[in-house]
């Protein structure tokens, strides 16, 4: 009896005890756990809380009061009444459907090109090829608000103004995206393309079947921030694009903003139509764009 | 013998390393280059985007010393350095702290903290715009609290600090990231040498964390103020098109966009305000890589 009345205790103890460890294996007292974690709810709220209030505010119904002090964060009658709204009121799903078409059109040239001159500049030899990677160098250091009128004024000469393929091309194959293929491609080892070579691949095949498949993570990386670029862009969309059929998700937010400032369901319900796909990409690929941001920042 | 099968593999088609690049270099050349050498040269013309312009040398440059608008968006885009660069330094280096050690749902915040980063500005910008508004969730806190509420979008000062404060706040995750890579390569024998001879925590952060972060503070500094520089959607989506009260919160990007687009856009004048644009930003730049060379020194 006294000895189960000893143990116990001690068994439960150790259970109890926070096994929590900090990267080089210490143990974390429990009040510096807390703290950390009441820091990190404080933080949370203020990272995500403005996206939930908007979701809320977007499912909140015509009487419900969205202006009420103290506020009421949760909608009562939760409805998509708003969402149907926004699609009688502006084209959202044409312009979701314009944004997807930029995007996904951005990340197609932007893969392709840029793996064909990342490669170009790390594996083949060539007179100019230093003044090749030079050129690309200098174009990610011109920083895009200096040279848009300019760009905008090109889009005219070509005819290309107020399209969507105006809208792509000053940004299908970025400067920084060839520099950051051409550098995954050095950091191969060039034995594998010698003993293709042998076997007698040209210059192609050991592209296509040797140096492009080893690339995977970088190339991936490359295609996310293209995407991510293209659906976030407002700048460039807003000036290129003048005719209200051709608009993206971001410049039609702009537009059911400046027309129906007042009606804040219906506009929360639109920045949560352009914002959720992101989110969910997000969700699903973090590492790729965690590891982007490391790449981008050296070479930026 | 190894030298010479590495010359043999990078023999190819004569013409194949120029198809390779060709895509690239033809759309940076036609897209950036040419823009940016267009740019310059129109700036020294009066051309409009309907009218080829005439050469008038420096009279754009003149106008612009004595454009009261100019002068306005330069001292805007200046104090968003200002205001939004020490912050973006300072606050994402305390927040990889916070995140760093791997105690348990550490990866769901990180993940968190960075959703702003993926938002579209146009979405942050009118998120903020209604959780600011006189009537809006911000406002009622304030109320319920006692303090009353604040007019945060239609005075000229407040405006830009919200704006400011909406630039952080999006780019916290971004740059926490960056710092997250720096701390990882931060040697753990510094932190316990600094413990052994009795230092805290904040002692600690200022002795040995700062230190070895140094270079990427510099980094971030150079990459913030650069962008803080260029602003424009943050603050034409919580002030308008036109700038807040009489244009009061105009920066340089949106009087570029303003004068130089459109049917009637001065493209000559947009071109010299562009230039403006460049040069501070080069300016900046050389200005933090010197600050980190006489720091190290």
């Amino acid at each position: 009896m006294s000895v189960i009345e000893r143990t116990r205790p001690s068994q439960e103890t150790a259970v109890r005890e926070p096994r929590i460890t900090d990267e080089h294996g210490r143990r974390i007292r429990v009040w510096e756990l807390v703290l950390r974690y009441a820091l990190l709810l404080i933080v949370l709220a203020i990272t995500v809380g403005p996206f939930v209030w908007q979701l809320s505010t977007s499912l909140k119904g015509p009487t419900e009061d969205i202006y009420s002090s103290p506020p009421t964060f949760l909608p009562e009658h939760p409805t998509l009444h708003n969402y149907k709204r926004v699609a009688d009121t502006i084209p959202v799903w044409d312009y979701a459907f314009n944004s997807l078409k930029v995007a996904s059109a951005n990340v197609v040239t932007n893969c392709v090109g840029s793996a064909l001159a990342g490669y170009a500049l790390a594996r083949l030899r060539y007179r100019g090829r230093r003044v090749a990677t030079l050129v690309f160098i200098l174009a990610m250091l011109v920083p895009v608000e200096g040279i848009i009128i300019a760009q905008f004024t090109t889009m005219r000469e070509l005819g290309l103004n107020n399209t969507l393929i105006g809208v792509v091309l000053p940004g299908c194959i970025g400067a920084m995206n060839v520099l950051l293929m051409r550098n995954a491609f050095l950091n191969l080892p060039y034995e594998i393309e010698e003993a293709a070579y042998v076997d007698g691949a040209n210059v192609w095949q050991r592209f296509l079947r040797i140096a492009l498949p080893s690339v995977k993570g970088t190339l991936a990386v490359v295609a996310i921030f293209a995407f991510m670029g293209a659906w976030d862009d407002f700048l460039w969309p807003l000036i290129v694009l003048s005719d209200p059929s051709k608009f993206t998700l971001t410049i039609g937010l702009n537009y059911l903003h400046g027309t129906f400032a007042n009606d804040e369901r219906l506009v929360a319900a639109g920045t949560v139509i352009a914002v959720a796909p992101l989110i969910a990409l997000f969700a699903c690929l973090q590492r790729y764009f965690f590891r982007g941001v490391g790449e981008g920042a050296v070479k930026g | 013998m190894a030298l010479s099968t590495v010359s043999r593999v990078r023999r190819q088609l004569p013409t194949s390393p120029w198809l390779f690049a060709a895509p690239g270099l033809l759309i940076t050349g036609a897209f950036i280059l040419y823009p940016f050498g267009s740019t310059l040269v129109n700036a020294f013309t009066d051309r409009r985007t309907l009218i080829p312009g005439h050469f008038v040398g420096f009279a754009n440059f003149r106008e612009l010393w004595h454009d009261e608008m100019f002068w306005t968006g330069l001292r805007n885009s200046t104090l968003y350095i200002v205001g939004v660069v020490p912050a973006l330094v300072v606050l994402p280096l305390l927040l990889a702290l916070l995140v760093q050690k791997n105690i348990p749902g550490i990866t769901f915040f990180r993940s968190a903290f960075y959703t702003p980063v993926v938002a579209s500005i146009v979405v942050v910008g009118l998120i903020w715009v209604w959780l600011l508004d006189e009537r809006g969730l911000v406002n009622s806190l304030l109320e319920t609290i006692g303090v009353g509420r604040i007019g945060f979008l239609s005075d000229q000062w407040l405006l830009l600090f919200s704006a400011m404060a909406v630039t952080v706040w999006k780019g916290l995750g971004y740059y926490m990231i960056i710092y997250l890579a720096a701390l990882a390569g931060v040697p753990r024998e510094l932190h316990e040498a600094a413990s052994v001879d009795g230092a805290g925590a904040v002692r600690r952060f200022f002795t040995v964390t700062v230190p070895a972060v140094r270079s990427t503070m510099v980094l971030v500094g150079a990459l913030s103020s650069v962008a803080a520089f260029k602003v424009f959607s943050e603050v034409y989506l919580m002030a308008g098109p036109s700038g807040g009260p009489a244009g009061e919160d105009t920066t340089l990007v949106m009087l570029v966009q303003r004068t130089g687009t459109g049917l009637t856009g001065r493209v000559g004048y947009a071109s010299a305000l562009s230039v403006v644009v460049f040069v501070v930003t080069v300016v900046l730049m050389l200005l933090v890589l010197r600050a980190d060379r006489k720091e190290d020194s």
